[in-house]
């Protein structure tokens, strides 16, 4: 299966920071991936390079397979939703019908659904919408439009926990019933960890997983128990974390255990627990990783 | 209703196992489509179509063509069959590391086991009989 999104080998420098240091990574048709990682990990310079609104220093993306920079033809089978979205001074049912006209799968009766759901009022000017409606507009506009490509950045600032169910609710059963490739970057990991299908992990500037969600399921695990024990039983493993408490100790190996290893886990008393994704993720990037190899 | 650990479209065909074996999904009967589990787990549908497949593989669900997904007719006596061959290591097992280090030797887990079999059998017909009357 050819992907749709094809990043080869990106390098973006600005002055002195490296954004991105030589990325690779494919975004399968009507798939579902996760772009996590911290603040300043790169994240937004990947997606604002696959969507054409920024130059690589050094290799290739390709969306359909073509280059996205400047390319009518492949910005229109594109959304990107950003953080803080900047609109023209209108009204929100004037920025709607902008959309409307520019996304050819535009769907106006899930955009008055969407506009229900959300609370938004149409009259009223973006510029006055509080922190959360304004977010709102981006998700509704990112939805209804229903682009072969859908690009969400951090798409819910202010938004709150009902919310933010109500949207990936709908993106869910939008997307089943029209798939489409979604990149959605996010910090709420553990919100969002079941709709995904596949989950790259960006840190400073360099993706560290790429990989089925499923397959996280299990990739590390936690062992507690005395000391001792979980030493003897992770000797062998690579550790991601270690915490001890007077004779007792957890660490955090990269799984999966197989029959053999949960047996021994089992004779040496330990405890085996899961790893949800956000905690895989904090372990597996950022200056915490470092330290602990250190 | 989902865990973290094991992954997810093991846990549906797990589940939709557990349902066919206590009856509460009948052989004939339709199962829900990947949407609405994906739906009702709130989970990708590729993941929900990723579990229902699993089971059609092992021949315990099957497609009709344009209505649906339905359990195999003989799919329960199979998945008894199977978690079964299972039951020594998934229950067994444990109940004998446990019992061992709580130094219950086996003849008095066998008393033990006899003990609860007998109490849980008297009890059951009378609180019927006492919801009956």
């Amino acid at each position: 299966m050819t992907p749709i999104v094809e990043v080869e080998s990106v390098t973006r420098r600005y002055r002195g920071t490296m954004a991105l240091d030589n990325v690779s990574t494919a975004l399968q048709a009507n798939t579902i991936t996760g772009l996590l990682g911290r603040n300043g990990a790169g994240k937004s310079t990947l997606m604002r390079i696959i969507t054409g609104q920024e130059f690589v220093t050094a290799g290739t993306v390709r969306v359909g397979g073509q280059n996205p920079l400047e390319n009518d033809a492949v910005l229109g089978r594109m959304i990107f939703v950003k953080e803080s979205q900047v609109y023209p001074d209108i009204k929100v049912k004037r920025a709607l019908e902008a959309a409307s006209w520019f996304y050819p799968n535009w769907d106006a009766e899930l955009a008055e659904m969407l506009m229900e759901d959300f609370a938004l009022p149409a009259n009223r000017a973006i510029k006055k919408l509080s922190r959360g409606m304004h977010s709102s507009v981006g998700i509704v506009i990112g939805l209804a439009s229903r682009a072969e490509i859908t690009l969400f950045d951090e798409p819910y600032l202010g938004l709150d926990a009902v919310a933010r169910q109500i949207f990936y609710d709908r993106l869910l059963a939008d997307y089943a019933e029209h798939p489409r490739t979604v990149l959605l970057s996010t910090h709420l990991i553990d919100e969002v960890a079941n709709l995904l299908e596949h989950v790259v992990v960006i840190d400073r500037g360099r993706i560290v997983v790429d990989a089925p969600a499923d397959d996280l399921r299990g990739r590390a695990v936690t062992v507690r128990g005395r000391a001792a024990d979980v030493d003897e039983f992770v000797a062998h493993r690579k550790v991601l974390t270690r915490q001890g408490i007077g004779s007792l100790a957890t660490a955090t190996v990269t799984g999966p255990l197989d029959d053999l290893a949960r047996t021994r886990a089992r004779d040496l008393h330990l405890d085996v627990g899961p790893v949800s994704l956000q905690e895989f993720v904090i372990r597996t990037s950022g200056d915490l990783q470092e330290r602990i190899s250190a | 209703m989902l865990e973290e650990g094991t992954p997810i479209f093991l846990q549906i065909a797990e589940q939709l196992s557990a349902d066919i074996v206590d009856g509460t999904l009948a052989e004939g009967d339709r199962v829900p489509s990947t949407n609405e589990f994906a739906a009702f787990y709130r989970i990708n549908p590729a993941t929900a179509a990723k579990g229902i497949n699993m089971l059609v593989d092992d021949g315990i669900l099957e497609k009709r063509r344009g209505i649906g997904m339905f359990v195999v007719a003989g799919a329960r006596d199979r998945l008894i069959q199977l978690r079964r061959r299972d039951f020594t290591e998934q229950y067994v097992d444990p109940l004998l590391a446990e019992a061992k280090r709580l130094g219950i030797d086996t003849d008095a887990l066998i008393g033990l086991i006899t003990r609860v079999t007998a109490t849980s059998l008297t009890n059951k017909p009378t609180s019927q009989e006492g919801e009956a009357s």
